[in-house]
């Protein structure tokens, strides 16, 4: 296997941002309501990870240590200004049912944690990849939690009707289903013996996800400086 | 007080409840709730960011951004806006009260990437709210997270001391109790206002 398809192999399935990393779950357990708005979701965030990534690692010689975060905001609201504008042109509907979730990609810890914690060490091609490679995992997990909240709560498989052999479970697509869903998901891998971020005892700093981990860890060290 | 007003915090606050039916500030939400102790100060910190984040966007939008057709750089003004007043709001704690800045001093910076917060300043702007709304908006959002994270805390509490399955243990107990919460404030969803 060579570095590339590593990095794909990777975001998919060793270190898939949704399922074991455990990161940007609030898009995770928002849009999750029909297996079209997750790929929708998904495919968004893929295409801004992708060129965040990039973009990011094309600069890593440029951007200053000290300013380097709110330089990385700055080109991922850029992108996700124009994925926003994008879907409002092309697919008003789907923009219409994620409605405020595009905007708030930006805030979406896998972006801001890959370009932390990846991007901005290495060459521009290996980024880029591992911007495929992550936002095909994101995509995939948002896309199969939906299918199966959309096929318990609904009965519907991608907006298709499906002969009923039950009633559908409504509370699968209104908000609860989200968190059981996602409760019996990471019930069933800890039963796998699978680790994921959520076996990680987490408190204070360290409770958030690796964009905000590493504004805690810049405030550590200046404490411990000061 | 305007009846319109406290429309907006009930609204905000129980019926759309900004983690239990919104999904926002899931990280801190889950994160940070395993004493009541810390939730609460996580909690007024939020309400303290939200508070001036809310009506700052809300003055930027509808006297800058509005005015000159700019409301595509909505996204991008609003990160920047908050990242730094939450920078700024550190500092000026810091220097004049360090009681308070001992209390919330740590829980700042992980709001910065709150989506909350970001999420109440883009919501505001949808909705068409002035400043005085945006601002209860942000109070009463800020209130619903709080409610929201104090209760899971004292389950938590709870749970802590109970035997549960194995594979249930940590998270995913954790979620479980967040769906019933979910449940039970769907209940708020028939008031009729």
């Amino acid at each position: 296997m060579n570095q590339y398809t590593e990095r794909i192999f990777n975001g998919i399935i060793k270190e898939n941002p949704a399922i074991i990393l455990m990161l940007g779950m609030c898009p995770t357990l928002a849009v999750t309501t029909s297996a079209i708005n997750g790929l929708g979701m998904g495919l968004s965030t893929l295409v801004v990870l992708i060129f965040s990534n990039l973009i990011i690692s094309m600069m890593r010689n440029i951007i200053p240590d000290q300013v380097r975060l709110p330089a990385y905001i700055v080109i991922v609201a850029s992108l996700v200004t124009v994925v926003d504008l994008g879907m409002q042109a092309y697919v008003p509907d789907l923009y219409r049912s994620l409605g405020i979730y595009i905007p708030l990609i930006v805030v979406n810890c896998i972006i801001l944690g890959r370009a932390e914690a990846y991007a901005n060490k290495v060459t521009p091609d290996l980024a880029v990849m591992d911007g495929v490679g992550m936002g095909f995992g994101f995509t995939i997990a948002l896309t199969v939690i939906g299918l199966v909240r959309e096929f318990l709560g609904a009965s519907t498989v991608f907006g298709m009707a499906l002969p009923q052999f039950c009633k559908p479970i409504s509370i699968f697509v209104k908000a609860p289903g989200a968190f059981l869903v996602m409760a019996i998901l990471v019930a069933v891998l800890n039963a796998c013996n699978i680790k994921t971020a959520a076996n990680k005892k987490v408190e204070g700093c360290d409770g958030c996800c690796t964009s905000c981990a590493k504004f805690c860890e810049d405030k550590t060290k200046e404490d411990t400086e000061a | 007080m305007n009846p319109s007003f406290i429309m907006i915090i009930i609204t905000t606050a129980l019926i759309n409840n900004v983690v239990l039916s919104q999904f926002l500030g899931i990280c801190s939400f889950l994160g940070v709730s395993r004493q009541i102790k810390t939730s609460a100060s996580l909690g007024g910190a939020v309400i303290f960011v939200m508070t001036i984040s809310s009506a700052v966007t809300s003055l930027l939008h509808t006297y800058i951004l509005a005015p000159l057709h700019l409301d595509y750089l909505n996204t991008i003004v609003f990160i920047l806006v908050i990242a730094t007043l939450v920078q700024m709001v550190e500092m000026f704690l810091k220097k004049t009260s360090p009681a308070i800045y001992q209390a919330l001093g740590i829980y700042l910076p992980l709001i910065t990437t709150n989506c909350a917060v970001l999420g109440v300043a883009l919501t505001n702007v949808q909705n068409g709210y002035g400043i005085a709304e945006s601002i209860t908006a942000g109070i009463g959002t800020a209130i619903g997270y709080t409610i929201a994270i104090v209760l899971l805390a004292g389950i938590r509490e709870r749970i802590d001391e109970e035997s549960i399955p194995a594979p249930f243990r940590g998270a995913p107990v954790v979620l479980l109790s967040a769906a019933l919460m979910a449940i039970a404030f769907m209940g708020f969803g028939n008031l009729s206002l």
